[in-house]
């Protein structure tokens, strides 16, 4: 059994002028260990998927159908007191502005042992040395002096390694990071990934890595769902959905994507622009964009169909469909 | 030959031994009290380059770096404390005193929600150097000019009458392009122009401003953090790393065969999508506060080819050759040949 089932999420804003749904029936699964890699453009839905999991939807946004189960059981329709112990300690959270996310008030070190303390019996001094091991473990240099600074004294690359460690310092099974080098440069990027990738390996933690950054996915994902206008449009091992893709929106993606290899003349551009939430068009939300669109593309919605090593929501690959040739070639 | 020099005949903008400081000091009471001295912090440390007509030359580099103090010198938003900036043959003062000088500049820039007055129609925004400089009078020569500028960059002439919130980052940073190329410019200045974007919009803004450069001879400095983007956009590039250009040459000899170390370990840190499934081991360190930088090369302590010359003396240009044009190199262990290329 996976250790974590998204069935059929829905997420929904009522507004004053009508109900918009911003994540439609999205479903996915990670397993035990597993990195999944989930990525989009601005407004597709992703960093929603993770804060429905973890139960920190802003308000009045709701979980409006699906279901979400950790080891089987649900944890979307708990209470705000029945999920506090289950976030950190089973669900740890990484996001993208370590300055916002570390209180600056109190001192790095009290923020961890608080966080342990707060889910894991342990007395003041075991926390604290532990505390000083999680610091050494995410490469923070002295960590023994530096326990009581507060986070105004620390770098951001080193901010995001502080973070890294109070969500992981309770041992969670599961961690959702929404953009976690986003912030950050490049060089210091390399390091927090890293730094992720080895301790999630280190723990068996398993990871939901939410990013634009495809290059950051291709690194560090096992497998990876590409999400769009509110959906699912691919989802596979990483590296067919990276040299393959099958949806014609991860194809176009991929290819707008400058490369560091080689310089082309043009970039593949996907003209126009992902829909608002209040005009999602019938059919297949892709399809006024879609260089392949055809007839039923306009009228029905497609379903995550297999096609090749991954599912692509996309009705080039249903097999009963009266589709343009070109569908046998792609897949 | 000057350091750092490089000889291009009749370039569009030349920068020669330009820094800048900013004064960061705490107010002057409380200097006194505690005694304290003058606080400078050199963004921008006596660096040289040259812009040939035409072409597109990118200054890329980590967050205080520099890079954007640079795009505003070369605009003439800030005045370099030393050093002279030469537009069209001129200094650039000089030449920004003068109208007929100064609409040839132009500057995209990074945020296409804070660069747009919201209280203004997209007509009147593309329209405001047309009236600035007088370039057209009539009512109706100015409206057909803004209705072909919108229509150049992609939207529809009727997108004129709205405002700036109708539209979305990637159409936003359309109309910040039509505003820049309504002064019939012949240099335009793009500090981050895509670093907004999501990369489908990113890739339709490259797109167009490759094609405009090519239809109506536009010279870039195109300032970016995205290496990606920048290999796709220049002809020449700078690697500048604490205020100096520590690389300066042909994009294609510095992506190909970087030789400053700083480079190297830009080019290595990045996630690519040829990297699934492959591991690397990251170089440590962050880049040193810009107030206080370290002595002698300022990448010395992290660099894996340091010794004691390069904590002490400053790295002048190594003119280097590669099979694309020759590359300046600011590295002892380049000039010394130690560094194994």
């Amino acid at each position: 059994m996976a250790l974590l089932e998204v069935d059929h999420l829905t997420v929904e804003f009522p507004t004053r002028r009508g109900v918009l749904r911003a994540l439609d029936e999205v479903s996915f699964d990670i397993e035990v260990g597993e990195v999944l890699g989930v990525v989009g453009e601005s407004g597709a839905g992703k960093s929603l998927t993770g804060a429905a999991i973890i139960g920190l939807l802003e308000p009045p946004g709701r979980i409006a159908g699906g279901q979400v189960r950790l080891d089987g059981m649900r944890i979307d329709n708990l209470s705000r007191e029945r999920m506090r112990p289950i976030r950190g300690r089973q669900i740890g959270a990484i996001f993208q502005d370590p300055l916002t996310t570390l209180n600056p008030l109190y001192a790095v070190g009290h923020q961890l042992v608080e966080t342990m303390q707060a889910h894991l019996k342990l007395s003041d001094r075991d926390a604290r040395e532990r505390a000083i091991r999680w610091l050494e473990e995410v490469g923070i240099p002295a960590a023994r002096q530096r326990i009581d600074a507060y986070p105004h004294e620390f770098s951001g690359g080193m901010r995001q390694r502080v973070v890294i460690a109070l969500a992981l310092c309770a041992e969670p099974r599961l961690v959702i990071a929404d953009e976690p080098t986003t912030a950050l440069d490049v060089s210091i990027q390399a390091q927090i990934i890293t730094l992720l990738k080895r301790l999630t390996k280190d723990h068996g933690t398993s990871v939901m890595l939410v990013t634009h950054d495809m290059g950051v996915i291709a690194e560090t994902a096992d497998r990876v769902a590409v999400m769009y206008a509110g959906r699912i449009c691919e989802i596979g091992p990483v590296r067919a959905v990276v040299k393959q893709p099958a949806h014609p929106y991860t194809e176009g993606l991929m290819g707008s994507i400058p490369s560091l290899e080689q310089r082309v003349e043009r970039l593949r551009q996907i003209d126009g622009a992902m829909p608002r939430l209040n005009a999602i068009p019938l059919g297949c939300a892709f399809n006024p964009r879609c260089p392949k669109v055809f007839q039923r593309c306009h009228a029905e919605r497609p379903e995550l169909l297999a096609a090749g090593d991954t599912s692509a929501a996309c009705w080039l690959y249903d097999v009963r469909s009266d589709t343009p040739a070109v569908a046998a070639t792609d897949a | 030959m000057r350091d750092g020099a490089e000889d291009f005949a009749a370039p569009m903008l030349e920068a020669i031994g330009v820094s800048r400081s900013f004064d960061v000091s705490k107010p002057w009471l409380q200097r006194t009290l505690t005694r304290e001295g003058r606080l400078l912090l050199r963004a921008v440390d006596d660096i040289s380059f040259v812009i040939p007509r035409g072409t597109t030359l990118s200054l890329v580099g980590e967050s205080g770096c520099g890079k954007s103090t640079v795009a505003r010198m070369a605009v003439g938003l800030y005045a370099p404390s030393e050093g002279q900036i030469i537009f069209e043959g001129q200094p650039l003062s000089a030449a920004r005193a003068q109208p007929a000088m100064r609409r040839r500049m132009n500057m995209i820039f990074q945020d296409p929600y804070a660069s747009l007055n919201p209280h203004w129609r997209v007509r009147d925004i593309v329209a405001e150097p047309i009236r600035a400089f007088g370039l057209l009078s009539s009512y109706a020569d100015i409206a057909g000019r803004v209705a072909a500028l919108l229509t150049q960059v992609g939207l529809a002439p009727a997108d004129g009458e709205k405002f700036p919130h109708e539209f979305s980052g990637g159409q936003r940073q359309r109309i910040s392009i039509a505003r820049a190329l309504s002064s019939e410019p012949e240099f335009l200045v793009c500090d981050e122009p895509t670093s907004a974007l999501d990369v489908s919009v990113q890739a339709q803004i490259l797109n167009l401003m490759r094609d405009l450069q090519v239809r109506l001879g536009l010279t870039y400095l195109f300032i970016s953090h995205n290496l990606a983007v920048v290999r796709h956009m220049s002809d020449r590039l700078g690697v500048m790393y604490l205020g100096r250009i520590v690389e300066l040459g042909p994009g294609e000899a510095v992506f190909r065969t970087p030789r400053h170390p700083y480079t190297r370990l830009l080019l290595e840190a990045i996630p690519d999508l040829d990297m699934v499934g492959k591991s690397r081991t990251p170089v440590g360190g962050e880049v040193p506060s810009p107030i206080d930088p370290p002595p002698g090369c300022t990448f010395h302590p992290r660099c894996p080819l340091a010794n004691a010359r390069c904590r002490v003396e400053k790295p002048a240009h190594t003119r280097v050759a590669a099979a694309q044009g020759e590359v300046l190199v600011a590295c002892h262990a380049v000039e010394e040949g130690r560094d194994g290329a």
